[in-house]
């Protein structure tokens, strides 16, 4: 809650200045139209519970789904592959104060970064804690105003507002790093400090970044990262070099890749928080892609209603035909079942 | 300015922390169970300020988990929470919570278990020391938590009521008052007749003693590099014939004072000292961490084991997330002498480690 005061402003803010016109509509043409449906009741709440601001949504390899929410406190939730409640883990953990990201890795550990405590932490397929990258600034040195002008010099082992984590096949570990640097990290599997990638400041040169706001990593240890307010995906190599951009995807909001020997990557253009005025007729959509980009269709769209997406947070795609979406607003998970794609769609 | 703060704070602590001592000194070989309590489903610790066995070998361990809330006042904010007491058995199984809700737990910093197996827990932003009984009642109080915090932090101008003691009345800057006003104490420890030692601190820059009853005896230090002057004062120990060990990070030395606060030596070659214990019987010797601070765990980090005239018998550890690595050691538990409890920050774990035999 002292964090709580700290945040709300923060994101307030964030708000107000990363989404004001920032939004882009997406140029890729002539996108093959991907057909779904939304599984009804999807997750079932344990009597009394409701979801807040479903920011991180993950499976295991067993299926289960863990929703990682901002409620009265930020919580992690397991849920089986049939939506039915299991457990919550983390109930009082120290780092957990303003969800940005849950994910599983292949060993099934599961991984919150949460950016009101700046820590990514790895806890056991049952939920028990294993390691904490980062550090949460002690209550003792009292409430301080929001920050505003220029970011405070990047450190090693110290995040400002992470947002997301993703291992190699060798499981080093690569966090995006995030509201108030603007840096990807790669740390080894003991989570020392190898390299990193951009700095405190934004920037929009390959291998800069402004918002690295999502980030996951494919089967030959390449880097997608969602580079938001610079509108676009970077794919880096493993050591962090750029290798290539998608600008024609809209803006970058949170990027997924499958599963298995195929992978596909998924990105979505999320319709902006605030829902102004035609945003929803240019943003909104899903994009499926091979890795070495090339279209394979899009789909969704921006609406409050059951079906239609309302700022989707985070994707899980280990199976690459059925997608489950966190969503901020509409407080909301669903589970979407993909179909093949039909003839080209319109761009919308 | 959040940041700047921040930065400044760690910029300080940076400046303190994490130098590597000068002197080579020989590695102790040690193993380490990096898992020794079993927790309940629902209980998570969070850094490790203190951990601390009794004479039954029961572990406590004080811990920073939980939301460190700030509620909203009228016209000040209150603050809440944020740190928790556990219990557990010889056998790193879990008892029982402590203090449950208590009004003074706010920010571990450290859990000691005196001669009677009371429990006493220092907490840095509460600016208190609350001894518990074996039962785990409050049966003695030292300081009193600030009624209500600052907004922003440095707003105000340091009173008692905001942000702890800061400067004395007319005194030096560290001095604190002739009273039991804490300002982010750091630990406490006892001589054979009772005299109650209490490390203040990280805000303060000194050392205050009480007899048995809690009565202020007095108090020594301020802030600065001369002899009998702190940067802080990060942790303390009390040895058999009374002498205080006072671990002084900043300046990168532990002081050694009589009983009565008269300097008389600086043990220099353990690089920058926070976590502090001394073991009991008749041959003392003294553990001490050169704790890498969270943001950096490329250096520093191990701990020492030092006779009481300053020889350094042996080291072991570095900085990392490993078994057997430290990450911002904040509490040595040395009742054996070579079976440590060590408690760390930023790993926020226990490890329980074993180490070889002195030849």
């Amino acid at each position: 809650m002292k964090r709580l005061l700290a945040c709300v402003p923060a994101v307030l803010i964030a708000l107000s200045s990363a989404h004001a016109g920032a939004q882009q509509k997406a140029t890729v043409p002539n996108v093959p139209e991907i057909p779904y449906s939304s599984v009804p009741n999807f997750l079932k709440m344990p009597p009394g519970e409701t979801l807040g601001e479903a920011i991180g949504v993950a499976t295991n390899s067993k299926g289960h789904v863990f929703v990682y929410i901002r409620s009265a406190t930020t919580r992690l939730w397991e849920f089986d592959k049939n939506g039915t409640f299991v457990k919550e883990i983390g109930k009082g953990y120290y780092g957990f104060e303003f969800a940005h990201s849950v994910r599983v890795d292949p060993q099934d550990n599961i991984w919150t970064v949460d950016e009101g405590t700046n820590t990514v932490t790895k806890f056991s397929p049952d939920g028990k804690f294993l390691m904490v990258i980062g550090h949460r600034p002690p209550a003792v040195d009292g409430v301080v105003a929001t920050v505003f002008g220029a970011n405070a010099p990047a450190q090693k082992y110290i995040f400002c507002r992470p947002t997301d984590v993703g291992w190699d096949p060798q499981g080093n570990i690569f966090v995006s790093d995030g509201y108030c640097n603007n840096r990807v990290v790669k740390y080894d599997r003991d989570g020392k400090f190898l390299a990193q990638s951009g700095s405190e400041k934004a920037g929009s040169e390959p291998g800069q970044y402004n918002l690295p706001h999502g980030l996951q990593v494919d089967g030959h240890g390449h880097v997608w990262v969602a580079d938001r307010t610079n509108n676009r995906y970077q794919e880096l190599d493993n050591d962090l070099k750029p290798v290539k951009q998608y600008t024609n995807l809209g803006t970058g909001w949170t990027v997924c890749v499958s599963a298995g020997p195929h992978q596909y990557v998924f990105a979505s253009n999320s319709n902006p928080n605030g829902n102004g005025p035609g945003t929803w007729a240019s943003t909104g959509e899903i994009y499926k892609m091979e890795l070495d980009g090339t279209m394979i269709g899009k789909f969704g769209h921006a609406s409050k209603e059951f079906g239609g997406f309302q700022v989707v947070h985070m994707m899980d795609c280990r199976n690459p035909n059925e997608i489950i979406v966190g969503e901020i607003e509409s407080w909301r998970v669903q589970k979407l079942m993909l179909q093949q794609p039909t003839k080209t769609g319109s761009s919308r | 300015m959040k940041r700047l703060i921040t930065c400044l704070s760690i910029a300080l602590v940076a400046a303190g922390f994490g130098v590597s001592a000068q002197n080579p000194a020989p590695d102790i070989a040690f193993d380490s169970n990096s898992n020794p309590l079993t927790l309940p489903d629902d209980v998570y610790l969070g850094e490790v300020g203190g951990v601390a066995a009794n004479s039954k070998g029961d572990i406590f361990v004080y811990t920073r988990t939980g939301h460190p809330t700030i509620s909203i006042g009228t016209s000040r904010a209150f603050a809440h929470g944020g740190s928790r007491l556990f219990q557990f058995d010889r056998n790193g199984k879990f008892v029982r919570e402590l203090g449950k809700d208590s009004y003074g737990m706010l920010v571990a910093q450290q859990v000691r278990i005196d001669a009677q197996d009371n429990v006493w827990v220092v907490d840095q932003m509460a600016n208190s020391v609350n001894k518990l009984d074996a039962a785990g009642r409050p049966v003695l109080l030292l300081g009193r938590k600030p009624e209500s915090i600052n907004v922003p932090a440095n707003a105000g101008r340091g009173g008692a009521e905001g942000g702890g003691a800061g400067r004395g009345r007319g005194g030096l800057p560290g001095a604190g008052t002739q009273s039991d006003v804490f300002n982010r104490p750091t630990d406490v420890a006892w001589d054979a007749a009772g005299n109650i030692f209490v490390a203040d601190g990280m805000g303060n820059s000194r050392v205050a003693k009480f007899d048995s009853k809690g009565v202020f005896i007095k108090s020594w230090g301020s802030r600065g590099s001369e002899p009998g002057m702190f940067a802080n004062v990060t942790g303390i120990a009390v040895d058999a014939q009374g002498n205080v060990y006072a671990a002084d990070a900043g300046n990168k030395r532990i002081q050694v004072f009589d009983n009565n606060g008269t300097f008389k030596t600086a043990i220099t070659n353990v690089g920058a000292p926070a976590a502090l214990c001394l073991t009991s019987g008749p041959n003392q010797v003294l553990y001490v961490s050169n704790s890498n601070p969270p943001e950096d765990f490329d250096s520093g980090g191990e701990i020492y084991k030092v006779k009481l005239d300053g020889t350094v018998i042996g080291k072991f550890g570095a900085a990392g997330k490993r078994p057997k690595q430290f990450g911002t050691v904040n509490a040595i538990d040395c009742r054996a002498e070579n079976t440590l409890l060590v408690g760390e920050l930023a790993n926020m774990r226990v490890q329980k480690l074993t180490l070889a035999s002195p030849r």
